[in-house]
């Protein structure tokens, strides 16, 4: 089962069209000729082990790392220096990182509503509601005047999504969201993010959760030394490894 | 189970043995202390209460606090004086926290000093800029409980346009008011105007200095790290004397410029070095995180300065940024050092040394001058210290 394309991929046929990327760190050869594409409400699940490009990957299409080879074409628009399509692409794409990120001189309130009032235009009361309402969907709407600081790890990430799905993104990247968490907060953000992809988010998570890939994700890439190794759906994944390395990291992160 | 935490209950005795008394060279080094400070303060107080000669303070007071400002104005003075008193006050009631004793000590001093044998015009203006800290205070509490947000804005806006507005009041510029020289300020008022000016002018140019010295352009880059290394680099006296008596050398015409604004240059330039150096190891501590986050969610690279990374790193650099103030504060007395024939505070107690009727009475005018000095710094030491611990307080 491949679902990689024989032909270059047209800007029709998905959501994101990565063609043969690469990427150097210096002599580090991070990313080796990625080439992909994820439908519209697709939810993606990328694992590997550490080093091995998956998360330049994913921030490579943000642009917050700068491919040097090949072509991204996001939602019709490639990614190139140009700075408009850059702020554009922004826009359009929703990042959640490990670290959460927030921004601690910022309540809740102001942490979700600052890109809709400042890049999107919209009015304060606007913003807010929309902000009320994401808060309300992950579950903390209790906690908007609080600044990040005061928050449990679970909480912080969960506003860091509502943060991203202000912008109302049609792309959400999540870079390890679950890595930082203590224990027992990693199903609370784990349900947002499945309740996230059963309405039509399309989704790229970098992750090593395999019970919330094997549930939610339409597809899974291995990534090994900058390259997807291997690709294909849970089951293909989980109980038919073709590649020798998939067997063995799935060996190792299941055992 | 509900158990109680025991209480630590400490009587006068207890507080001393824990504090003072606990060990042999805890107590050696209180027994120490407390001499030092009998044979230090018990002759300062009995020299200041009972020999030293106050005349002279009292005597030029008013050449202490304004120079030669023409009496038939000081009204002027007056007022800028009762407009950063109610603005203080204001103050009060929105940022008890911040803001704390600073109001009411201010506002009482002037009441107090209302006591002094002055005439009875200045005393009603030393009432009324008492006054105003306190009524102000109060309508700013009552409106603040009434969730009236927008006197915070107002009180905003007034401290901005505060300076502008004391210089023209002050100056005039033939704009319905006489113009007077600045050649006749002089005294504490010229100090403030100088230390003021000079931080607000100072403040914006090294943010900038500092973003530029961080920018990505080599340049723009280049232009600020040597302008800031030059600047660092020179001693403050150096600067003042460039500008005061090199400029009109070089420069045929600026000699009829304004020595005051020159002096303000200057120390504007040198002070803006330090705060860009200040400024830059704030935006240095910012995590990377904070930057992508800002990007991520499609902030343009000015809105994320300004909006993301400028708010934190200038957070962090507040007890760095009051200390340069606190100096420069301090340093428009070299003013006098560089010439120019400029008589701030110290410059005037200077010249009160050379009367006749006044010999060898320096000890008192510069211990006046010196209060003066301590209680504008130790203000701002007091409130940098509470807004630091208020921002801690409310972010984590």
């Amino acid at each position: 089962m491949n679902l990689m394309h024989p032909d270059p991929p047209q800007p029709s046929d998905g959501m994101i069209i990565c063609n043969d990327v690469h990427k150097w760190f210096g002599e580090f050869h991070a990313l080796r000729g990625i080439t992909t594409t994820v439908q519209r409400g697709e939810v993606l699940v990328i694992f590997g082990p550490s080093g091995s490009g998956k998360s330049t990957f994913i921030r490579c299409l943000n642009r917050l790392e700068e491919h040097q080879l090949g072509q991204i074409t996001i939602d019709g628009i490639e990614l190139t220096s140009d700075i408009r399509n850059i702020e554009a692409i922004r826009s359009e794409v929703g990042m959640v990182f490990q670290q959460f990120n927030l921004f601690p001189h910022l309540t809740v309130l102001e942490n979700i509503t600052l890109a809709p009032i400042w890049v999107r235009r919209w009015p304060k009361g606007r913003a807010r509601e929309v902000a009320m309402d994401l808060l309300e969907r992950v579950g903390i709407v209790t906690q908007a005047s609080k600044y990040p600081g005061q928050l449990s790890g679970g909480q912080q990430q969960r506003v860091a999504i509502a943060r991203a799905l202000a912008m109302q993104p049609k792309i959400m990247l999540f870079d390890e969201p679950t890595s930082a968490l203590d224990p027992e907060m990693i199903k609370e953000v784990l349900d947002v993010m499945m309740e996230l992809a059963a309405s039509g988010m399309t989704m790229l998570v970098v992750t090593h959760e395999m019970g919330f890939a094997r549930e939610v994700a339409h597809r899974l890439l291995f990534f090994d030394h900058g390259q997807i190794v291997e690709e294909g759906t849970p089951e293909h994944m989980f109980n038919d490894p073709q590649e020798e390395r998939t067997q063995q990291f799935l060996a190792q992160i299941l055992s | 189970m509900v158990v109680e935490r025991p209480v630590e209950r400490l009587g006068l005795i207890g507080w001393l043995h824990k504090n003072l008394f606990s060990t042999w060279y805890n107590i050696l080094l209180t027994l120490l202390s407390l001499a030092l400070i009998v044979a230090v303060v018990q002759p300062l107080l009995i020299w200041v209460l009972t020999q030293a000669e106050w005349d002279v303070v009292m005597v030029n007071l008013r050449l202490l606090l304004i120079g030669f400002f023409p009496l038939d104005q000081i009204w002027r003075v007056w007022v800028c004086l009762a407009a950063t008193m109610a603005l203080l006050g204001l103050s009060r009631g929105i940022w008890p926290h911040i803001v704390g004793g600073v109001a009411p000590v201010y506002g009482a001093g002037l009441l107090l000093l209302a006591l002094l044998p002055i005439e009875l015009n200045q005393r009603l203006w030393l009432v009324l800029c008492g006054g105003l800290v306190f009524a102000g205070a109060a309508l700013s509490r009552f409106l603040v409980q009434r969730s009236n947000q927008r006197i915070i804005g107002w009180v905003a806006m007034g401290w901005v346009l505060l300076l502008p507005l004391t210089l023209w009041l002050l100056r005039g510029f033939g704009l319905v008011l006489p113009v007077i020289e600045t050649s006749e300020w002089g005294g504490l008022l010229l100090t403030l105007v100088m230390a003021i000016s000079g931080v607000v002018f100072a403040f914006p140019l090294g943010v900038l200095l500092a973003i530029g010295r961080r920018s990505e352009l080599p340049a723009f880059r280049w232009f600020c790290t040597i302008s800031i290394e030059v600047v660092r680099g020179v001693p403050l006296v150096t600067v003042l004397f460039m500008f005061l008596i090199m400029l009109p050398l070089f420069i045929p015409g600026s000699e009829s410029t304004d020595n005051i604004a020159r002096a303000i240059i200057g120390l504007t330039i040198f002070t803006s070095a330090y705060i860009a150096e200040n400024v830059r190891g704030g935006l240095q501590a910012i995590p990377r995180g904070q930057f992508e986050a800002a990007k991520a969610i499609g902030l343009n690279p000015v809105f994320s300065m300004l909006l993301i990374i400028l708010p934190q790193a200038l957070r962090i650099v507040i007890p760095s940024n009051v200390n340069q103030f606190i100096s420069l504060l301090k340093d428009t007395s070299l003013v006098v050092a560089a010439g120019g024939g400029i008589r701030e505070l110290l410059g005037m107690a200077d010249s009160l040394m050379g009367q006749a009727e006044f010999q060898g009475k320096q000890a008192e005018v510069l211990l006046f001058a010196g209060l003066i000095y301590w209680i504008l710094a130790y203000s701002l030491t007091y409130v940098s210290k509470r807004l630091e611990q208020h921002i801690q307080r409310h972010t984590t």
